[in-house]
């Protein structure tokens, strides 16, 4: 134990870097997924029959493919067509265009959820179909959608650690690069999982928070 | 001011309307009566466009209802509705949901919203409601402020839908309350109603429907008191003494 935290007072540092790229990748990603996933969700309720059905290909070829492979068509695959990304940018990308499919099946089922009579008192008023999402629909499935966010959010979160195989340093990465060169396994991997728990665990409460909110009415 | 011309609407395969012509004037209250699937609530719903309709023709002061038309806009905020099930927005205030319309629709100037907002609130008898969110009203309240907003647009008439049926019987006369005067202040009135006193009393004329079809329409007295057709007599029989 003792010679835990020994180890714990010399790799945290280093460590430290990986958790700021893991932090970068994840909000890169998330703020990517929920742009593109609200995309997807009002083009397949939007009742036009070509958008919706292209969103719901489009849903199904990403959530068809592991983030893995994801990843490496980003990073190794793409140069050969002339787009050079950074490890960084294609690992964001990655994550990002992966969960967008997650999130807009997560928004859709927000927004179908809202009772039909609030769409027609919507009209009713004179209200077109954007206006109508963005007063009505809109901040009404803001409540039922967050609950599920959350959950997104804390394996966004975890899931970053797949941006190692692109070599993004963060901190599953750099636990192992440490790990390798000292062969002090139990004791770097321990202090990974636990900086990786120390992180979900704001989350966890805050989705609790959301199911609480969500629940009241 | 709304005509139908020979309406027809499908479900599927279940004709509902089987060509419905009528039409209401100015200043006129028409109440609508007859049993459930009838094709009373999609009557309105048509004349505003939540609903498509196959074959005839409707128009409200002589423009097409067409809801896939640019032009059905115009005639949403020129004729109100008020839902059975009252559809206030949940997450705005009561006096937002009043000037919802006005601010976002017709784009008019905030503070004479406003000021028309609780003008509107005050004369439904909730000016104190206000700041209340509508899941804190009862269904009578709500279905006022309902009303509230529907005449905000300031339309130049108001289809009902059972606008008391899903109320507890106790709380129904005030919002009848509100709209005897609006009819009293001359608003043209399509009401889907099973208050036959309301009809009795208010309505300028009446329309009874089953199957999809008028069977029979006059004056609101006469209708009610001496109904003529068989089928009048026995729905009127069953309403007016169910047991």
């Amino acid at each position: 134990m003792k010679g835990f935290w020994h180890d714990a007072a010399e790799f945290f540092p280093i460590l430290m870097n990986g958790v700021a790229l893991t932090i970068i990748v994840t909000i890169g990603s998330l703020l990517l997924s929920t742009v593109l996933g609200l995309i997807w969700a009002m083009m397949r309720v939007s009742g036009i029959k070509a958008l919706s059905m292209l969103s719901a290909s489009l849903i199904n070829v990403i959530r068809g493919i592991p983030i893995i492979v994801l990843l490496f068509y980003l990073y190794f695959v793409m140069p050969d067509l002339g787009v050079t990304l950074s490890a960084l940018q294609a690992a964001i990308l990655g994550l990002g265009i992966a969960y967008s499919a997650y999130q807009a099946e997560n928004f859709r089922a927000g927004i179908e959820a809202i009772d039909k009579g609030q769409i027609e008192a919507a009209q009713s008023i004179g209200m077109g179909w954007w206006l109508t999402m963005r007063r009505v629909v809109l901040p009404q499935a803001v409540r039922i959608v967050l609950p599920p966010y959350g959950n997104v959010m804390i394996m966004m979160l975890k899931d970053s650690s797949q941006a190692s195989t692109i070599t993004v340093a963060e901190l599953a990465l750099q636990g192992k690069l440490i790990a390798s060169s000292t062969f002090k396994n139990t004791n770097v991997f321990t202090l990974v999982a636990l900086m990786y728990l120390t992180m979900s665990i704001p989350l966890i409460l805050l989705v609790r928070h959301f199911e609480k909110r969500a629940g009241k009415k | 001011m709304i005509e139908l011309t020979d309406v027809h609407k499908s479900f599927g395969e279940v004709e509902v309307l089987k060509g419905i012509t009528a039409n209401v004037e100015k200043g006129e209250v028409v109440c609508i009566i007859g049993p459930s699937g009838s094709g009373k609530s999609t009557i309105l719903r048509c004349i505003n466009g939540l609903e498509s309709y196959d074959r005839g023709d409707i128009s409200v002061e002589g423009l097409k209802v067409d809801r896939d038309a640019p032009s059905i806009v115009n005639i949403r905020t020129q004729v109100s509705m008020v839902f059975q099930r009252f559809n206030l927005f949940p997450h705005r205030t009561v006096l937002e949901n009043v000037v919802e319309g006005p601010l976002f629709v017709k784009k008019e100037p905030r503070p004479q919203v406003l000021e028309r907002g609780r003008a509107l609130l005050a004369q439904v008898g909730l000016a104190e409601k206000a700041d209340a969110h509508p899941p804190q009203l009862s269904g009578g309240q709500q279905q006022r402020v309902a009303i509230a907003r529907a005449l905000a647009m300031q339309p130049k008439a108001i289809l009902f839908d059972e606008p008391t049926s899903a109320l507890d019987p106790e709380l129904v006369g005030d919002v009848l309350g509100v709209m005897r005067k609006l009819a009293d202040d001359g608003m043209t009135m399509v009401v889907v109603t099973h208050e036959m006193g309301f009809a009795r009393d208010v309505a300028d004329r009446v329309l009874f429907i089953d199957g999809g079809v008028i069977v029979e329409q006059g004056p609101a007295k006469t209708l009610l008191n001496q109904p003529q057709h068989p089928r009048t007599q026995d729905f009127l029989r069953r309403v007016l003494h169910p047991l």
